[in-house]
């Protein structure tokens, strides 16, 4: 479903390259988890696959269902199916959270030559979605993400993950800032989205989070690339040994 | 403040009185109207040298004559329209009695300015001009003084009760080269509540002074419109004086317009008052319009909050020059004051100047002022969640005014508000 090839990414302002040659492959229903130490690249490579702005794509290609991300504005990238849950979520005062959702769910529908959801239709999914996450009524209405917990910004971040069922997701450090209970309802919400079908790329720095959100594949990202593929037991090696060994290896 | 003018301004303040006359009326008006006159010779026009008039140039406004303004033609439901309200309308300044409501409202009196006659014990005598002439202290408002001598015309409203509907004044233009000065008092007596809306184009060019004086545990909301007519030139004045435990709240809102200042001068006198003062302006190209607040506390406990924001584009200018003035004993004073403008492009200009002058120790006041662009970041979250471009613009503009737009109680008041920014922004998408 998602699939990078030799991705070749510098900052646009800086001559810094970032990514060295990425190649990746999510098919339908799977979980890829891509770990790696601070600096590798891991989190450029998910805002590339959104299309922030900032990067330059020097090399290689990233489609999803053999649609080119990378000539899509982020709008169209979401409208194909793709969803980042962001690392830092963004606060955006002044913006109710439901209006913001309801907003995005039927520009979503739109793009994709559905029709909108009533006001009705969407009160009844969202307060279903919300309960699932722990997310009250008080949440929904507050600016976005403003005010909100390390914890309720991370499952805020879910909460529209649910709502714009997406294709495939890219969870950028979602485990960052949560507490262990935090973190289970967090990944209890994603696993509520595992459907066999919807594909996942989990990047994380730590291996806990694997252990609630069980990935079939897991990465390891070193200075810009992958430097090692493996199961779920690699994020298990990675925990006892740290990524030292690893990169001595392929170094 | 009767500082010696220079012979240039002596001559220009000459030059626009010429063709003026005193209106004639009862006596103690005529008396309040010569006051006027006279601290007007004294102060004269302001230039641009004067201190709060640095950032807006008053030309057009001393000119003796105003330039002509194209009418404006528009198919859009004149805003309030949906509000029930009693309405009362203002032709190129006059009063008109055929297109107005009867002006009969349960705990409101109201009466016409220019029909108080000389032998009228009108409550209204020892109130018109007297919140002026306080306000031009410490700085002076010279077109107010102009209007408190020269306005013909005007409503009078006392408040005795809880009125059950807004009064909406309505100004319609018609002639293109009307040059219009209004004069509006309100008293607000002792728990009584009233709340004024005002709205339409009014002039070629205006000159509009509101006098309100709210007794203690008195309520007075004004929620104002200006727009969309691009060549208003306006120069309007608020002076409010407020007892114990009294409210002001006041909401303007500016679209279009190629000179509009709007001053206020808002005097806490009584304790646990609160005055909350906002507006919410929207200019592209030939658009200045500038806030001038200055808000006094003398009384303990009082809550006075200020916020004006801006959003400008293609060379569109915004001014806030905004004062919280605390007095020596105006113990608990809670203060605020923020101003922000949002530029949509790098033409634009959003000049502050704010000001606190604190003589009491035991008080909270804050102040802010922002310049900035559209915030990239939430820009593209919108954006990743699937928001088109422009409508995640238009979004984080109505989210910039949100704050201004709240001090709006009526929820039905700032949805008509609201959907006007939204039409505004509309119109200028590609």
């Amino acid at each position: 479903m998602l699939e990078i090839k030799n991705l070749q990414v510098k900052l646009e302002e800086e001559d810094k390259q970032i990514l060295k040659g990425v190649d990746l492959a999510v098919g339908a229903g799977e979980v890829h988890a891509i770990m790696g130490p601070n600096g590798s690249g891991k989190s450029t490579l998910s805002y590339v696959l959104s299309g922030k702005d900032g990067y330059e794509v020097n090399g290689g290609s990233a489609t999803l269902d053999g649609a080119n991300l990378l000539e899509m504005e982020p709008e169209e990238r979401a409208a194909a199916g793709l969803f980042l849950a962001f690392q830092y979520p963004v606060e955006i005062p002044g913006v109710g959270n439901m209006t913001f959702l309801r907003t995005a769910v039927n520009a979503q529908r739109k793009a994709r030559g559905q029709e909108e959801l009533s006001a009705a239709a969407f009160l009844k999914l969202i307060r279903a979605r919300a309960k699932q996450l722990k997310i009250d009524a008080e949440m929904l209405k507050r600016p976005v993400n403003v005010g909100f917990s390390g914890g309720e910004k991370k499952r805020n971040e879910i909460l529209q993950m649910a709502m714009l069922e997406p294709k495939m997701c890219v969870l950028d450090e979602t485990d960052s800032g949560l507490d262990v209970d935090a973190m289970k309802l967090v990944a209890e919400g994603v696993n509520a989205l595992r459907d066999g079908k919807r594909g996942f790329l989990v990047i994380t720095h730590y291996q806990r989070l694997l252990d609630h959100i069980r990935p079939d594949v897991v990465h390891i990202m070193a200075a810009g690339r992958i430097v090692r593929t493996g199961g779920p037991e690699l994020a298990l090696e990675v925990e006892q040994n740290g990524y030292a060994d690893i990169l001595e290896e392929v170094a | 403040m009767a500082q010696a003018r220079p012979g240039r301004a002596v001559d220009a303040t000459r030059a626009r009185l010429a063709p003026l006359k005193l209106p004639e009326g009862a006596a103690p008006l005529t008396a309040a109207r010569q006051a006027a006159l006279a601290r007007l010779s004294d102060m004269g026009l302001p230039g641009r040298r004067d201190e709060y008039w640095r950032f807006t140039d008053p030309a057009i406004l001393n000119a003796p004559e105003a330039p002509a303004a194209a009418v404006l033609e528009t198919d859009e439901a004149p805003v309030f329209d949906a509000i029930d309200r009693l309405r009362l309308v203002f032709v190129d300044g006059v009063f008109d009695p055929a297109q107005s409501d009867d002006p009969a409202l349960a705990g409101v009196e109201i009466s016409r300015l220019a029909e108080v006659a000389d032998d009228d014990i009108h409550w209204a005598h020892g109130l018109y001009g007297t919140l002026e002439a306080r306000g031009q202290v410490p700085v002076a408002r010279p077109f107010a003084a102009l209007n408190t001598a020269f306005a013909g015309d005007g409503v009078l409203i006392r408040v005795t009760g809880r009125a059950a509907r807004p009064v909406s004044l309505c100004y319609l233009h018609r002639d293109a080269r009307s040059d219009i000065m209004l004069h509006h008092v309100v008293r607000v007596e002792s728990g009584a509540s009233l709340t004024l809306l005002e709205n339409g184009p009014a002039a070629a060019r205006q000159n509009k002074v509101l006098e309100v004086d709210i007794a203690d545990g008195g309520a007075f909301h004004h929620v104002r419109a200006q727009g969309r007519d691009h060549e208003r030139r306006a120069i309007t004045h608020i002076f409010a004086r407020l007892g114990t435990e009294s409210l002001f709240k006041s909401f303007t809102l500016t679209v279009n317009g190629s000179l509009v200042r709007n001053e206020a001068v808002i005097e806490l006198t009584g304790d646990n008052a609160t005055a909350h003062i906002a507006g919410a302006a929207v200019g592209d190209g030939a658009f200045h319009q500038d806030d001038t607040v200055f808000v006094t506390h003398d009384a303990l406990n009082c809550e006075s909050r200020q916020v004006f924001k801006k959003v400008l584009r293609n060379g569109a200018t915004g001014v806030f020059q905004g004062k919280i003035l605390v007095k020596e004993g105006a113990q608990k004073t809670d203060g605020y004051q923020i101003s922000q403008g949002l530029m949509l492009d790098g033409d634009s200009e959003f000049l502050a100047k704010p000001e606190l002058e604190i003589y009491a120790d035991d008080v909270a006041c804050s102040h802010g002022s922002t310049t900035g662009a559209i915030d990239e970041e939430a820009l593209f979250y919108l954006r990743s969640r699937g928001v088109a471009l422009q409508d995640a613009q238009d979004m984080l503009v109505l989210a910039f005014l949100s704050e201004a737009l709240d001090e709006v109680e009526s929820e039905e008041i700032a949805g008509d508000l609201r959907a006007r920014l939204e039409a505004w922004l509309e119109r200028r998408r590609g």
